[in-house]
């Protein structure tokens, strides 16, 4: 898995807590144990993650889905 | 192979006929059709003319001759002593399989009685060409011998096949042949053909051909006996539906021999029998291309790791259990029994996604926590103070889904209840439905097991009854527990007050009252009563359909759960009257003007019933707790215990973010928990351009994301709202 959103869209968002603005980086995430590095926003500070709603209902639902029915 | 010929695809229906049988040109041209003595279409312009098809499939095909694949040569030597059809077919079969095989026959040519048959039949040249197949297989022929009991062929075969027809008895044997093995008394011989049975050359090669599977098993010393069910002809339990079918006429060739043309329209006659009763009446069968036979085998197999299919898991979880299939099966087959077995299956081991049932088990979950589970006796005064007793007599069960409903109705249901029996206590709790479809037998016995403990604290009362699911689980899984219907109690002890009618209106049986034709009556006795006038929908009572929630299947499979559910209101353009919450809620969600029999029996009468709306996941919560929290303050004053923190986040959802939380299955409860953990610990994202807040929380398996805003007020505006089942970090 690569990147499945654009992260032009989401300039605006900081993390609250640490105040700095949210940045592009590899997060793992993982479904009934198979792992995938995927880029996406989080916080360089205390790792807090965006999960854009087009990836979470997009890619994100597709791949559940795959992994379930595997 | 009628279907090839319909469109005129002459070579692929000989290649479909010469599968099924060895020498397709002698058989075609000399086939005596015991076939049509069971034809469909006898009483429907005549028996289909299979020969002729047969024939003409031969005639007009352009098919390259097949090419016959031979197993590796095996040691094992076999006789076959006739060259007439049977013995052909076994010699042509066994050869095939690998086997050194001899064939004696006593005239000078092979074929024996085929050659009976005129030039104008059977060309000779056909029956020549034919027969010598057997040379091309590597069959060894001896012709002019005569096997007499003293042939040393006898000794040195290891088995032996006696197609001679009646003159086999100058052998002591063959009186008694076996026959499913065509074994005779000597355990190496086997005998068939006319031996048996008149001649017909069908059932020559029927007999040599289940001979060599006999001399092949025999050779391979495995049983002579097992699997053999359904071999030769048979009586079969196909039903086919000839309802509506229009009488045709056999087409005759005009002149000997039929012309394309001619035998095309006689293909066309042939019904293709098949039953496809259940297929018919269920969007799920039809939607996944097959029929239950397939189904059955293709989950065995996937079930005992043979293939995995990837559409199976979705393809088990998406039966609504309703049982339609098992009662127009002219068998009896119910696909909801297997698919059931299947999904407790997957659940022992570990194979069921967690997905398919995961929302309608955290809301039986909801039903059996503290918000809504009670069990109580009859509260102390009322009409019925004089008569309580330590124990009551009753309890009332209206069922989760009613009771998130129509917390209303709920309420004057129980309240009619203690009017008419006056010990009635009152139990919220789910049935456990939920978990029995999901094959979750560890979360049904925990319900079961917390069902008991509160029943038997009540003094074991008789349960009554609203919902048909709940009634059909305790009619299955609590045998020793006396239930009664609501409706059949009603009908004895209600009152009828005259409700207004604009119309007939069509009643919808939900499901799982199928086979509860008591029930059934009691409901439409009621509408009567208030002077409803009722129309039947074609499938109704023991054929009525499944509005898509039961077994989950809404859950599962939202594409074919919308087809089942729109095949129903498509039904009549009546108003649907049903006594089950859920299948008047996902008729309502549709569009569908519908009613609960409740809405006549307690409703008001200022507004329009058949058009309000279903009531949304998160009102159905909130109802069932607020249900209890009334009831327990009005009837037995006593308070609900303390709410948790996040059930202080006060919402706002606009219609649109309503709407869309609804359909993606996220409650209110779910985003008041994302929202309370951000406020609580600072983890959230914040948008400077809309000063919005994002936030996520994971409260069991499903993570929420929640965009929203802070009011002045303390309450929060929700955005969007969304959900993944994915985790984040490892």
């Amino acid at each position: 898995m690569t990147q499945y959103f654009d992260p032009t869209k989401y300039e605006g968002w900081v993390c609250a807590d640490c105040n700095v603005p949210m940045q592009l980086g590899k997060v793992d995430i993982s479904y009934l144990g198979n792992s995938f590095p995927v880029d996406l926003l989080k916080c360089p500070n205390c790792g807090l993650v965006l999960i854009p709603e087009e990836m979470a209902l997009g890619k994100m639902a597709e791949v559940e889905k795959a992994l379930e029915d595997k | 192979m009628t279907l090839a010929i319909v469109a005129g695809d002459f070579s692929g229906a000989h290649k479909v006929f010469r599968k099924s049988v060895p020498f397709p040109e002698i058989i075609a041209r000399t086939c005596d059709q015991p076939c049509q003595a069971k034809c469909n279409r006898e009483t429907l312009g005549g028996v289909i003319r299979v020969a002729d098809l047969e024939r003409a499939s031969v005639e007009f095909s352009t098919e390259p001759p097949q090419k016959i694949t031979i197993l590796p040569k095996k040691k094992s030597r076999v006789a076959i002593i006739g060259g007439g059809l049977s013995g052909l077919t076994a010699a042509f079969d066994l050869a095939r399989k690998g086997y050194q095989v001899d064939l004696f026959e006593e005239q000078n040519q092979l074929g024996g009685r085929l050659w009976d048959f005129s030039e104008e039949q059977l060309p000779r040249e056909i029956l020549e060409r034919e027969t010598k197949l057997i040379a091309q297989v590597g069959v060894k022929i001896h012709l002019n011998e005569r096997v007499e009991p003293t042939h040393p062929i006898w000794d040195e075969a290891d088995a032996i096949y006696l197609g001679i027809g009646k003159s086999a008895s100058v052998y002591s044997f063959p009186q008694s042949v076996t026959p499913t093995t065509f074994q005779t008394s000597q355990p190496k011989v086997f005998a068939g053909g006319s031996l048996l049975h008149p001649y017909s050359s069908i059932l020559s090669v029927s007999d040599g051909c289940r001979a060599a599977i006999s001399i092949d098993r025999f050779l391979q010393k495995v049983s002579l006996t097992a699997s053999r069910i359904n071999e030769g002809a048979y009586e079969t339990r196909l039903y086919t539906n000839l309802a509506g079918l229009a009488s045709v006429e056999t087409i005759l060739p005009r002149q000997i021999r039929y012309t394309k043309e001619e035998v095309q329209a006689e293909a066309k006659r042939c019904i293709q029998c098949e039953c496809m009763e259940c297929v018919k009446s269920c969007e799920y069968l039809k939607h996944y291309g097959g029929y239950p036979k397939k189904y059955v085998r293709e989950i065995y197999n996937n079930m005992s790791m043979l293939v995995r299919a990837r559409t199976s898991n979705n393809f088990i979880n998406s039966c609504a259990l309703c049982g339609l299939c098992g009662e127009v099966c002219p068998t009896d087959l119910n696909m909801g029994q297997p698919i059931k077995e299947t999904r407790e299956k997957m659940v022992e081991t570990s194979r069921m996604p967690a997905s398919a049932h995961d929302f309608a088990l955290r809301d039986m979950a909801f039903s059996n926590g503290e918000k809504f589970a009670m069990a109580k006796n009859a509260p102390i005064g009322g009409r019925g103070e004089a008569m309580l007793r330590p124990y009551n007599e009753f309890v009332y069960f209206p069922g989760c889904q009613l009771s998130g409903s129509s917390p209303d109705y709920t309420e004057k249901a129980y309240s009619f209840l203690r009017d008419t029996f006056y010990d009635v206590g009152l139990m919220l709790r789910c049935c456990g439905a939920p978990a029995d479809w999901a094959g979750r037998k560890d979360l049904f016995a925990q319900s079961q097991a917390e069902f008991r403990a509160e029943h038997e604290k009540l003094g074991k009362p008789k349960v009554i009854l609203t919902c048909s699911s709940c009634y059909q689980v305790f009619q299955q899984y609590y045998p020793d527990v006396e239930i009664l219907s609501f409706w059949d109690v009603y009908d004895q002890h209600g009152q009828f007050p005259k409700r207004e009618f604009f119309a007939p209106v069509a009643i919808h049986d939900p499901c799982s009252t199928r086979y509860e034709s008591h029930i059934q009556d009691s409901v439409r006795s009621i509408l009567t009563r208030m002077g409803g006038e009722i129309q039947e929908l074609e499938l109704s009572r023991e054929k009525t359909e499944c509005c898509s929630f039961g077994g989950a299947m809404w859950l599962a499979n939202k594409p074919v759960a919308e087809k089942a559910v729109q095949r129903r209101i498509n039904e009549s353009p009546l108003d649907y009257v049903t006594y089950c919450a859920m299948c008047r809620n996902f008729f309502a969600k549709r569009g569908k003007r519908a009613t609960h029999i409740f809405d006549y029996i307690f409703g008001g009468t200022e507004a329009d019933l058949a058009l309000v709306p279903a009531v949304g996941f998160s009102q159905n919560h909130e109802n069932r707790a607020r249900l209890k929290e009334k009831l327990l303050r009005e009837l037995w004053s006593e308070t609900m215990p303390e709410q948790a923190a996040f059930e202080s986040i006060r919402l706002t959802l606009p219609d649109d973010v309503q709407k869309q939380v609804e359909d993606r299955l996220i409650l209110v409860e779910d985003m008041q928990k994302v929202i309370e953990h951000a406020e609580r610990t600072g983890k959230r994202m914040f948008n400077k351009s809309t000063q919005h807040y994002l936030a996520y929380f994971k409260p069991a398996s499903v993570t929420y994301w929640v965009e929203y805003t802070s009011q002045a007020d303390g309450s929060f505006l929700v955005h969007k709202a969304y959900s993944h089942r994915m985790e984040i970090g490892k």
